[in-house]
């Protein structure tokens, strides 16, 4: 079983404290991401669970059990690393079979681990090759290989996509949610890619600076961000803050809409503005409008809205959809 | 170089350079060849006549032939054990972080910089003299006697002054071949369970092999010639105990001024090196240009600079 649970864990390199306390419980089975902007802290709290750092201070615990000074191999983990950190001299096999060997396994399990692993990650055919000769989306189903093949606790995985091309990444994506829902095994996810956390994700933890700013399931952090920097990073693209007399009209400090929740029209509405660059996706269209009080807005419009660069257009937020701060940007 | 004009280009552009160092090569090499057919002594001048193969009869069975190679094939295998065994050693060593890492790391490379007849005296009268040595005086602190290392271990102490000479050249190569070493897999090996130890044969080594083949492959084509450290310690001796093939044609050259004998052991001397040279781009095709590279870079100018055949040519 793999419940993780960090009590107060704090880091510090130095001077600089890049974690400043962090309370967090990940169940056991469930897929929990680490989402946040870079240099949030997201990969040091992961480094941290792995035991690949020490804690300045604070207790991490796996199933109760407290492997804060616990050496990385001891905590029963297995991490998927962002350059997937495979052992070039050696074959797939080899690569994936290491961790076993180390553990220093009969060899006929050893090779029917390998073969098991490389049955659900379509690798068969790759298994005398070495990491050099594969490409990107193999190489990150290698690593997998070799982590899912010592039966660990929970998986960590440290921004595993972001070498990989968009199509491929979402491949993997998919993949990667449906060995979770194969395995049941823990997963430890971080990205800073907010569509993969909000895509694969039971729980998503949102920091900044280091510190957790809300967990929650995807849609709780869609429909109920707890503060501003939630808001603004949840949902694609991203939230319009409109602050001022407008916001004030609803009796907040700043007001938020997400682009889907505009109600469009090229007569009338509650703001008015100029249409600036028009994004056409096809099912969709992605206003970018300069309303008249000053502020830019994103609207999203379905596939053939039709108006084009400089059009006068109005837009009226959805009245159960106005997310309200205030000053200090806490969701009121 | 995509085009065909580029191309064409560039041929012209490095034929100088390619024209010269044949002509530096070839040249000696052939005046080489020609005098080891002739009976050519500097005592009996206006006798020279050709010989056909004589010369290497007489050189390949000398009673000093043998010994010399059986020695020098010993120093450089001696050697080499050391400085690479020595240089993954203190590699890992200097790669710790530590307070003052640069003067330790300028410290370690030190050795490279002295010239080789200096260290060797620096060794023969500071450290190895039985009187007012250093090792004699550690020997006396204790009671022990004093050992004659330069007149009882003559080979041995070679192989230790030569391979302190090529230990931080070793050190610098494979210094960076480690750091190179992506810190990611070590975490994942780390996170496999592997002990430090198996993280050393499972990863360190293997990543460090391909800098590990250059040490050697360099190291040897300028220890088959080692000869400085000879001439100024042991001058070969006693007998012919610390005598290589290079110090070997120095004694007939220049002791014995047989030019003609000289050269026919330079050619042979010559020849074991072309086998060694050829060797670095069969194991592996892949990294041929790298090894090539630092094979063609060192060879040529060893080879006819100062090789084995450079004392030979040095009455004409």
């Amino acid at each position: 079983m793999g419940r993780i649970t960090l009590e107060n864990v704090r880091k510090a390199f130095g001077d600089v404290e890049v974690i400043p306390g962090v309370d967090l419980t990940i169940e056991d089975g469930e897929f929990a991401v680490f989402v946040g902007p870079s240099g949030c802290g997201k990969s040091t709290l992961l480094r941290l669970i792995a035991g690949l750092e020490d804690v300045t201070s604070g207790r991490i615990l796996i199933d109760g059990q407290d492997v804060t000074a616990a050496p990385p191999a001891r905590r029963r983990l297995a991490m998927v690393f962002q350059s997937y950190a495979l052992y070039p001299h050696m074959s797939v096999r080899k690569n994936i079979a290491f961790p076993l060997k180390m553990a220093k396994m009969p060899e006929a399990e050893q090779q029917r681990r390998v073969a098991k692993a490389a049955r659900i990650l379509n690798l068969d055919s790759y298994l005398d090759r070495r990491p050099g000769q594969l490409s990107g989306g193999q190489r990150q189903r290698v690593a997998i290989g070799r982590a899912i093949v010592r039966e660990p606790e929970a998986f960590l995985f440290d921004e595993p996509l972001s070498n990989l091309d968009a199509a491929l990444r979402v491949n993997m994506r998919v993949e990667i949610s449906q060995l979770h829902n194969n395995l049941k095994t823990t997963m430890v996810y971080v990205t800073h890619d907010q569509v993969e956390a909000m895509t694969m994700a039971d729980k998503i933890v949102v920091l900044r600076a280091g510190r957790v700013e809300q967990v929650g399931s995807p849609l709780a952090l869609y429909n109920k961000p707890a503060n501003k920097f939630v808001a603004g990073f949840i949902g694609s693209p991203n939230m319009n803050f409109i602050d001022g007399e407008a916001a004030a009209r609803h009796g907040a400090h700043s007001i938020g809409v997400r682009p889907e929740h505009w109600r469009l029209s090229t007569t009338e509405g509650a703001f008015a503005g100029q249409v600036g660059v028009a994004e056409h996706l096809g099912s969709d269209t992605f206003l970018h409008v300069d309303l008249d009080g000053g502020a830019h807005v994103i609207a999203r419009a379905s596939g053939e809205f039709p108006v084009s660069h400089g059009d006068r257009i109005w837009l009226t937020p959805q009245d159960d959809r106005v997310y309200r701060f205030d000053k200090q940007g806490l969701a009121a | 170089m995509a085009t065909a004009h580029q191309r064409t280009l560039a041929r012209f552009m490095v034929a100088p350079s390619v024209v010269l160092l044949l002509l530096w090569m070839i040249v000696p090499l052939a005046m080489t060849l020609w005098f080891s057919f002739q009976r050519y002594n500097l005592l009996m001048p206006g006798m020279e006549e050709f010989i056909g193969l004589s010369n290497y009869r007489y050189f390949l069975t000398d009673p000093g032939f043998w010994t010399a190679l059986t020695n020098t094939l010993l120093m450089v295998a001696g050697i080499l054990l050391i400085s690479v065994v020595g240089g993954v050693g203190l590699a890992m060593l200097i790669d710790q972080p530590i307070f003052g890492q640069g003067i330790v790391r300028l410290l370690v490379l030190a050795p490279f910089f002295v010239m080789p007849t200096v260290s060797a005296l620096i060794w023969k009268n500071m450290f190895m003299n039985p009187e007012n040595g250093l090792f004699a005086s550690l020997a006396r602190a204790v009671g022990a006697q004093p050992i004659d290392f330069l007149g009882q271990y003559p080979l041995l102490s070679i192989i230790v002054i030569v391979a302190w000479q090529w230990l931080p050249f070793a050190t610098l190569i494979l210094l960076t071949s480690l750091q190179s070493l992506d810190s990611e897999q070590v975490e994942a090996a780390e996170m496999d369970g592997a002990s430090a130890w198996a993280r050393f044969t499972h990863l360190t080594l293997p990543h460090m092999s391909r800098a590990i083949t250059v040490v050697i492959l360099i190291e040897t084509i300028f220890l088959l010639s080692v000869f400085a450290e000879i001439l100024v310690t042991t001058n070969g001796g006693p007998g012919y105990q610390s005598t290589n093939l290079t110090y070997l044609v120095y004694s007939q050259a220049l002791l014995q001024f047989d030019v003609g004998g000289a050269s026919a052991g330079g050619i042979v001397a010559v020849d074991p090196r072309q086998h060694r040279g050829a060797l670095p781009d069969a194991p592996d095709r892949q990294d041929a240009g790298l090894r090539g590279r630092t094979w063609h870079a060192a060879f040529p100018i060893r080879a006819n600079g100062s090789s084995p055949s450079s004392p030979g040519r040095r009455p004409c």
